[in-house]
């Protein structure tokens, strides 16, 4: 067990007109080696969840536990829990801000306290992982595409090698094919470095694709926590809350009405036409 | 309604002491007919052109060879350049970057105070925008305060209210999420329907091209592919070439065709995929 | 939610004041600061109340939101009180201790500064409070009108002023999200001494003032696309015109004016 959160609330500006009560008691553990999905619609309170995690925001009570430590406890080192704990906004590439690529990402690590080689060392990794070569090293980041903005800035927290990434809408306003790109490279991370992935995501198809697990934030509450397959079977009360399965969920769910032999739990491409064929085998 | 002949557009960088150093050709011998009434989508990966290609059809910019016409007229003379503007709203990717009021009735007023409406006509054409966009009762609300979907419905209400015959729009959608999105197709169909307003639709989400009359992809700012979006969805294979994707109904349908089920081509949703299905038991 | 402060402090309410004409508003509170200084006795400082007290019951707005603004200068307020309080000479000494001494005069300068500020504050407040930004600068732009000829940019500054209040929020709004993603990535704001603060502030500043500048451009085209040329051959939505409760306004403002100069004549 890597993060826990015990009955976790949060406030925003509470005692005015405008308060708002953007989570309520969350209880929630992320396991280490874990690929997470977290989905809900704007304003569900996602994303001030995943900012809970690595203490930028602190819950209005309740408590957060990393390793084991309350990360609430007077002392606690919050510089390294965020090291640790790498998180990356949506539309990373408004925070790119050094004159290239390389330093850019060196300045999570410096800020760490490494010394400028084993920063350099470090960012060279990063990017390297996020799929950027040398010849982006020297360049300016401000010059760099959509994409490779993204992926620079992505670096920028890989440098600091967290044991958890969490992801903020990492592919948003990105093309089909970035948007694949990102997601393999992640799932890469995922695989090979064993890194926990939380990835926020409003594509239900990218999350049946690729994480383990899925949980859906509902006006700040924990809604479903379980595998895809789990999550999607409660397709209707998804879309009552303004969410939805992927287009698989439904094409299987109206085939069976058919009669077809088919899996309805099926949530990706491959899986549904794995069990298309098998029902029309059987048939014929 | 809009035409383009051999259309080029160039960008120069030039180095610090202000010499030349490379030339770009972000819009590359593009010819296009657009009719009146047409919904058409354009399609293309980021780079490839089709954002600098909508932003000549409102005469933002003006090509630097061939050329463009809106409603007959050449984008290129600067007499042209308001009505052109008039006759092509234009709706752009961030919804903050693009309200000017702070309320949202002023925002919409916005256009046609430019144009110099009377004051009577202006409250009459905020009114029905507002209407056609189902935002009336939030006319009093901040913008601020507004989601993404919201937002982009009051910009196109404020280019509704300038009585366009063709909104285009620049990838509206790009920063939404999936209601947002939702919102703002449904919008701009209703738009395209109901008022018979000539639309181009910019994007790079496959599901919102399904409903349109002719579908145009570019690469590399030229068109590489055009036509009814059945067409277009049949060739899975090349569209992945230009670094796009086919709706989830179309690429299950391909999958299964490439496993030997014999499926026609250029199905679209999930309702034709399972007709198709059950016909061939 | 840094989104939901509202600026210059707008309260919302249904008053006669929030109806008047936002011309009509501006030309009282200079008014009434001038009136402010040209009063020099008790007799002018209890019209001046009466008229400050009747206009923030007209206005409807709960009284605390009045002197909210007083809490900003407090401290500006307490020095000059003191330093009328012990360095005005005077016939009469009336305590004295140490090297200072409070004199009748001292005192009465000390009362009056105070009473001064503090109405000067409340009666610009009783303005912002009544009326929607957007309405004082359409008023401003109104106003200033004459100067177009002689070639001063008054509709160019009005439309920036009222952009910029539309934007003031959003990037409030951005700064938080940069200050976040840095300290995300190890970014230190608060430590260190004032050079290292400064320099902590680079990863911040930069990616504001490419944001800013990204969205200024953005929003130029966004003009542009609807037609904006400047102020030549535009039509308003809300124009401003007179009601009658504009003029009656007006009369009441110029008596109040007259009384003031005829006390400081007479006594």
């Amino acid at each position: 067990m890597s993060i826990k959160l015990e009955h976790v609330n949060y406030i925003y500006s509470p005692e005015t007109a405008y308060e708002i009560h953007a989570l309520r008691d969350v209880n929630l553990e992320i396991g280490q080696g874990e690929f997470i999905g977290l989905i809900g619609h704007t304003g569900s309170g996602k994303s001030t969840l995943v900012q809970h995690l690595n203490g930028l925001v602190k819950a209005t009570d309740g408590h957060v536990y990393f390793h084991g430590e309350d990360i609430y406890a007077h002392g606690y080192d919050m510089k390294k829990l965020r090291s640790r704990v790498g998180l990356v906004f949506q539309y990373p590439e408004h925070q790119l801000f050094e004159v290239d690529v390389l330093s850019d990402v060196c300045f999570g690590p410096k800020n760490q306290g490494l010394s400028r080689e084993e920063a350099e060392e470090r960012a060279k990794e990063a990017l390297q992982m996020v799929g950027l070569s040398e010849e982006f090293y020297k360049q300016s980041p401000f010059e760099l595409s959509g994409g490779q903005k993204r992926r620079a800035a992505i670096a920028g927290v890989l440098a600091m090698e967290p044991e958890v990434l969490i992801l903020d809408e990492p592919t948003a306003g990105l093309d089909p094919k970035g948007r694949d790109e990102i997601l393999d490279q992640i799932s890469a991370l995922h695989r090979e470095k064993k890194i926990t992935i939380v990835l926020v995501s409003h594509s239900m198809e990218d999350v049946a694709k690729y994480v383990g697990r899925i949980v859906v934030m509902n006006q700040g509450e924990v809604m479903y926590d379980d595998t895809p397959r789990e999550v999607f079977r409660h397709y209707k009360e998804l879309e009552e809350v303004g969410l939805a399965a992927p287009q698989v969920t439904y094409m299987m769910h109206a085939l069976k009405e058919k009669g077809f032999a088919v899996d309805e739990d099926a949530t990706t491409i491959e899986e549904a036409r794995d069990t298309i064929l098998k029902s029309l085998r059987g048939r014929l | 309604m809009i035409q383009a002949d051999s259309l080029v557009y160039e960008y120069t960088r030039y180095d610090e002491e202000g010499r030349e150093t490379d030339v770009t050709r972000a819009v590359d011998q593009v010819s296009l007919d657009i009719k009146k009434g047409d919904f058409v989508a354009i399609l293309g990966h980021n780079g490839s052109g089709k954002s600098t290609l909508a932003k000549h059809m409102n005469a933002i910019l003006t090509p630097t060879g061939g050329t463009m016409w809106v409603d007959g007229k050449d984008t290129k003379e600067e007499e042209n350049i308001w009505e052109v503007r008039q006759s092509a709203g234009m709706v752009f990717q961030n919804p903050d970057n693009q309200i000017i009021g702070t309320v949202v009735e002023e925002d919409v007023g916005f256009g046609p105070e430019n144009m110099g409406v009377p004051t009577k006509e202006i409250w009459e054409r905020v009114e029905e925008s507002l209407k056609a966009v189902k935002m009336l009762k939030y006319r009093h609300h901040s913008p601020n305060k507004l989601s993404g979907g919201q937002k982009q419905r009051v910009a196109i209400a404020g280019v509704v209210a300038m009585h366009p015959q063709c909104i285009v729009l620049d990838e509206p959608t790009a920063m939404l999420d999936p209601n947002g999105r939702r919102e703002v197709i449904r919008t701009v169909r209703a738009l395209n329907h109901v008022e018979e307003i000539t639309v181009i639709l910019i994007t790079h989400y496959m599901e919102e091209v399904i409903y349109a009359d002719k579908v145009i992809v570019m690469d590399q700012g030229r068109i590489v592919m055009k036509g009814t979006p059945r067409e277009i969805f049949s060739q899975v294979e090349k569209l992945k070439s230009y670094r796009l994707d086919v709706p989830q109904a179309t690429l299950l349908a391909y999958e299964l065709k490439k496993a030997g089920v014999k499926l026609p081509d250029g199905i679209l949703t999930r309702e034709e995929l399972v007709e198709e299905l059950c016909r061939l038991s | 939610m840094i989104r939901d402060i509202t600026l210059g402090q707008y309260y919302p309410a249904d008053s006669i004041l929030h109806k008047l004409d936002p011309r009509v508003k501006l030309v009282t509170t200079i008014s009434f600061l001038v009136a402010l200084f040209l009063v020099n006795s008790w007799v002018g400082y209890v019209v001046a109340t009466i008229f400050l007290v009747s206009v923030i019951r007209l206005s409807k707005v709960p009284f605390p939101f009045m002197v909210r603004g007083l809490k900003a200068i407090f401290l500006i307020l307490m020095i000059t009180v003191v330093f009328n309080l012990f360095l005005t000479p005077g016939d009469r000494v009336l305590v004295h201790f140490w090297k200072l001494q409070i004199t009748d005069k001292g005192l009465r300068t000390a009362i009056f500064m105070a009473i001064r500020l503090v109405y000067l504050i409340v009666g610009s407040s009783v303005m912002t409070l009544t009326t929607t930004p957007n309405d004082l600068t359409d008023g401003m732009e109104r106003l200033l009108g004459p100067l177009k000829k002689l070639h001063v940019p008054v509709h160019e500054v009005a439309m920036m002023m009222s952009i910029a209040l539309r934007f003031i929020p959003i990037l409030l709004e951005e700064t938080d999200k940069i200050m976040k993603a840095q300290i995300a990535r190890g970014a230190d704001f608060e430590s260190g001494n004032l050079l290292q603060k400064a320099k902590s502030l680079v990863p911040l500043l930069v990616p504001l003032f490419i944001s800013a500048f990204r969205r200024a451009n953005d929003l130029a085209m966004a003009m542009e696309a609807r037609c904006y040329r400047g102020g030549e051959g535009r039509t308003k939505m809300k124009p401003l015109v007179y009601a009658r409760r504009d003029y009656l306004a007006y009369g009441t403002v110029m008596i109040f004016l007259a009384v003031i100069i005829a006390v400081r004549i007479v006594l």
